[in-house]
């Protein structure tokens, strides 16, 4: 057992807050590239060069100006964005072999000065008197979105089921990457400075249906996200310590860190970033042996590299081609029995098809399995009139409006589980979308 | 194997690396520290009549996160005792015999006075004596300094009333605050000396408080004029070494001051004239210690070009400074692109587009940013290659001369009006 102190160490930042100087010496390393190659690969196309070169002349209000007028959860996405595959892993400086720029810990210096500081980065109008917007979920699409709609001067307001908004910022990410204080901070500073509501405890369907939404409001934007972690679909499931990894980590963090209870043997199914995140949190919650099993090799994992080798740090041990066949115990977990998989002929998207080995039967002792091959999709969608789903996603034009005119959607539940800058970029895409109809007197 | 020992105008030292007068060299301990570290020589702290300082002495102007690219002050001579100065020269020169220690002098301008002041320094077995026609700030408000340095008269009476008196080599440090630095240097050749050494510091103000608005540096909520220096002036002494060394009546010494700080650096003043180089800011940012770079530095690139002393490239390329008139007007380059080394910044391109003369084009190769020369548009300015931040990238290529090199004066001389062999501008505002 690890003190509460020891997991708090273990959970700390993993990419800690910049110092003034080591700000200063960052931002004049950057190239101040023309049409740079990070604002690029940026999904809301943040001007990085432009917020740098501010950070670099002291004029780092101005700096967090470009960033949250881009991007108006700029500070939650500094810190969770994959970095190393978007703006640093475009860096210019790569190509010389040297390091890319600290693009991520820049933002995160700017938007933190403004946060912590309450300066107001630009005025959104008092008066939101061009019409209502109701937004389902509280999670980063939404929380965007409705902040977009706050600068257009549009009334938003949020309903979250959750006891707070936040979404998958608030309720799925690892804490050493975005803490619950950081998000609380992020939510509180955005909606000051742009001037939206939000309804917590409220579940759209139960609490309030779509149909009072569409009396009350003139467009409904969908920011749900998707639902629970997919089942196994292997005898034993029930079993208790066989749990989804996105519920886990949800529970994780609505307590203190060290009341949740993990281990010592703990195998993670799937090998996708919220796997990673399961594994590493379980390890540094104190868990002696972490095993990812995956039923196909390193290459096909869909975890970023820089994920996988943060489970590596902490010790978490890979089993490729593996597949889980039952949850063996009494009552309770006691072992996954597995067989070997190995790599077979082509699938159609050029992936190796793994195919069992005959008599490759084993157990890999645990007391809790962690279910992370994905998350369902949202029943309740398929219940709203005239929204269109394709494989239980909403299906939207390139204003993200769905095939019913008055409901937009954006985020996760579009696109089936990215990241947030991504959800950012459709929200505001839809806010525009929402304030031009609107603008022309239409719905 | 490069030879580096120095004689300037009779004075000798085991390098041509010398300490300029400047707080590195106040005191005989930090004089022995410098030799110690290897410096070659040391121009001794000015020493005049007494004098008080303010708080608050330096200014610097920092560019993107470099510190004290250049440094500016408002301290004056020394304001140590005479006499213990004059003990400590004494000292130091009994215990480095070879090393030299020239005394760096200002003093109100009177013929006694100065013959005075000429004969201590006479008695400490010092090797030269510097005058300071230079400082720009302070000394300058009470008739010295650059107030001598930049009326060519004041400068030549003064240098005439030291000769009188010197026993040993006399040096004349000129000011750079001058339209033209060749009419004082004349006047110190005129007026006897045996060298100079150039540049003193540039009068300047390095920057203003934005929070209390006092300019740099602040005393008590105000500031001076003070004396600029660092590697931010190292182009204006350059330029000043080359045309003093160069003109044809001018044929003293020249110890090469303003912003040396690596061997490279030391290299082009030598090379534009200079025998010896003087250094301090450098020393007033990194220490003593720099010097063991351009002892090295200097004597493996002159084994490198075959140099064995330092007289062999002294002078060789202010030799190829000329009038902007005898330049080739058929002379022309055009930027090429690397593209193996190009990391796709696309600095060169916007820095063509809006600063010169757009002759850059983006890739139109999907996913490529690796910009075009629009050959037909570049005017060989050298903008690109010079804000590209890889070395080797962008190099400006030599095209076969389709006319003989032929200059704007020979044009001139022949009657005609000069053509100029390059493109000219042809984008059109959008209509």
């Amino acid at each position: 057992m690890l003190s509460p102190e020891q997991i708090d160490e273990n959970f700390k930042d993993i990419k800690p807050p910049l110092s003034d100087d080591h700000a200063r010496v960052e931002a004049n390393r950057c190239l101040y590239c023309y049409d740079a190659p990070c604002a690029v690969a940026c999904p809301t196309h943040i001007d990085i060069p432009e917020f740098i070169r501010r950070i670099g002349t002291g004029n780092v209000v101005g700096a967090a100006e470009t960033i949250l007028d881009s991007n108006i959860l700029g500070s939650s996405c500094a810190r969770v964005c994959p970095v190393e595959v978007l703006c640093e892993g475009s860096c210019v400086y790569l190509d010389l072999d040297a390091p890319a720029i600290d693009i991520g810990r820049l933002q995160r210096y700017a938007t933190d000065h403004v946060i912590e500081q309450g300066i107001q980065v630009f005025e959104a109008p008092a008066e939101k008197s061009l019409g209502r917007v109701a937004l389902v979920g509280g999670g980063p699409a939404s929380l965007a979105c409705a902040a977009e709609l706050g600068r257009l001067g549009i009334q938003a307001v949020v309903f979250e089921e959750k006891p707070e908004a936040g979404g998958l910022n608030r309720y799925g990410i690892a804490p050493y990457k975005l803490s619950n204080d950081e998000t609380r901070q992020e939510i509180q500073y955005i909606q000051n400075m742009t001037g939206f509501e939000i309804k917590t405890g409220v579940r759209v369907g139960r609490d309030v249906s779509f149909a009072q939404l569409e009396q009350e409001y003139d467009f409904i934007f969908l920011g749900v996200g998707v639902s629970d972690s997919r089942k196994l679909g292997i005898p034993g499931e029930e079993k208790d310590g066989v749990v989804g990894a996105t519920e886990w980590i949800e529970e994780l963090r609505k307590k203190p860190l060290h009341q949740t209870q993990v281990g010592p043997k703990v195998i993670v199914v799937g090998a996708g970033n919220t796997a990673i995140d399961a594994a590493t949190e379980a390890a540094r919650l104190g868990a002696r042996e972490v095993t990812i099993v995956y039923r196909r090799g390193k290459d096909e994992m869909p975890a970023y590299e820089f994920e996988y080798e943060l489970a590596l740090k902490d010790k978490v041990r890979f089993q490729w081609f593996t597949q889980p066949l039952e949850v063996l115990g009494n009552g309770r977990v006691e072992g996954l029995k597995c067989h070997r998989m190995q790599a077979g002929s082509l699938d159609e998207s050029g992936r190796p098809v793994p195919v069992p080995v005959p008599d490759s039967d084993f157990v890999i002792e645990a007391d809790t399995v962690i279910k992370a091959t994905g998350q369902v999709k949202h029943n309740f969608l398929s219940e709203i009139k005239g929204v269109e789903l394709q494989w239980g996603l909403v299906k939207v034009d390139e204003n993200y409006r769905t095939s019913n005119p008055r409901y937009y959607a954006g985020g996760d539940c579009v696109n089936g589980g990215k990241e947030v800058v991504n959800a950012v970029y459709h929200a505001k895409q839809a806010a525009q979308a929402m304030h031009r109809t609107l603008s022309q007197g239409g719905k | 194997m490069a030879d580096l020992t120095s004689n300037f105008a009779g004075i000798k030292s085991p390098n041509p690396f010398w300490l300029a007068s400047a707080p590195p060299t106040n005191s005989g301990y930090q004089v022995n520290r410098a030799f110690e570290a290897g410096w070659g020589g040391a121009v001794w702290k000015t020493l005049g009549g007494p004098i008080v300082n303010v708080n608050s002495r330096y200014g610097a102007l920092s560019y993107r996160g470099h510190r004290v690219m250049g440094l500016n002050n408002i301290e004056l001579i020394t304001d140590r005792p005479i006499e213990t100065n004059l003990k400590e020269i004494r000292q130091v020169k009994k215990l480095w015999p070879d090393h030299a220690v020239i005394v760096s002098l200002m003093v109100e301008s009177n013929q006694q006075t100065w013959h005075e002041m000429v004969k201590r320094v006479n008695d400490t077995g010092a090797d030269g004596i510097e005058l300071n026609f230079g400082c720009p700030h302070g000394m300058s408000e009470r008739g010295m300094g650059s107030a001598v340095g930049q009326v060519p008269q004041y400068c030549e009476q003064i240098t005439t009333w030291v000769m009188e008196a010197a026993e040993i080599p006399v040096i004349v440090k000129l000011t750079p605050n001058v339209a033209d630095i060749v009419p004082p240097g004349m006047a110190a050749q005129r007026g006897g000396a045996n060298a100079v050494s150039l540049i003193n510091t540039i009068n300047s103000v390095t920057g203003v408080n934005l929070d209390t608005l006092v300019p740099n540096p602040a005393v008590n909520g105000r500031s001076a004029h003070g004396g600029y220096c660092g590697p931010a002036v190292r182009p204006i002494a350059l330029n000043m070494v080359g045309s003093l060394s160069h003109h044809p009546e001018f044929n003293l010494p020249i110890s090469g001051i303003g912003g040396v700080e690596t061997w490279r650096d030391a290299a082009e003043f030598i090379l534009m004239g200079a025998s010896s180089v003087q250094v301090c800011t450098a020393v007033m940012k990194h220490g003593f210690r720099i010097v063991t770079d351009l002892t090295t530095g200097l004597s493996k690139w002159m084994d490198e070009k075959g140099f064995r002393t330092i007289a062999d490239f002294s002078g060789l390329s202010a030799a190829k400074l000329s009038d902007w008139g005898d330049l080739d007007l058929n002379h022309r380059v055009v930027a090429s692109i690397d593209k193996e080394k190009c990391i796709g910044c696309q600095v060169c391109y916007i820095a063509c587009e809006d600063g010169a003369h757009q002759a850059i084009l983006l890739s139109k190769n999907n996913g490529s940013r690796i910009p075009v020369i629009n050959e037909e548009c570049c005017v060989g300015c050298n903008l690109c290659s010079l804000v590209c931040p890889v070395d080797g990238c962008i190099t400006m290529v030599v095209q076969n001369p389709s006319e003989p090199a032929r200059s704007h004066n020979q044009y001139l001389a022949a009657g005609e009006e000069p053509i100029g062999n390059y493109p000219r501008h042809t984008a059109q505002i959008p209509s």
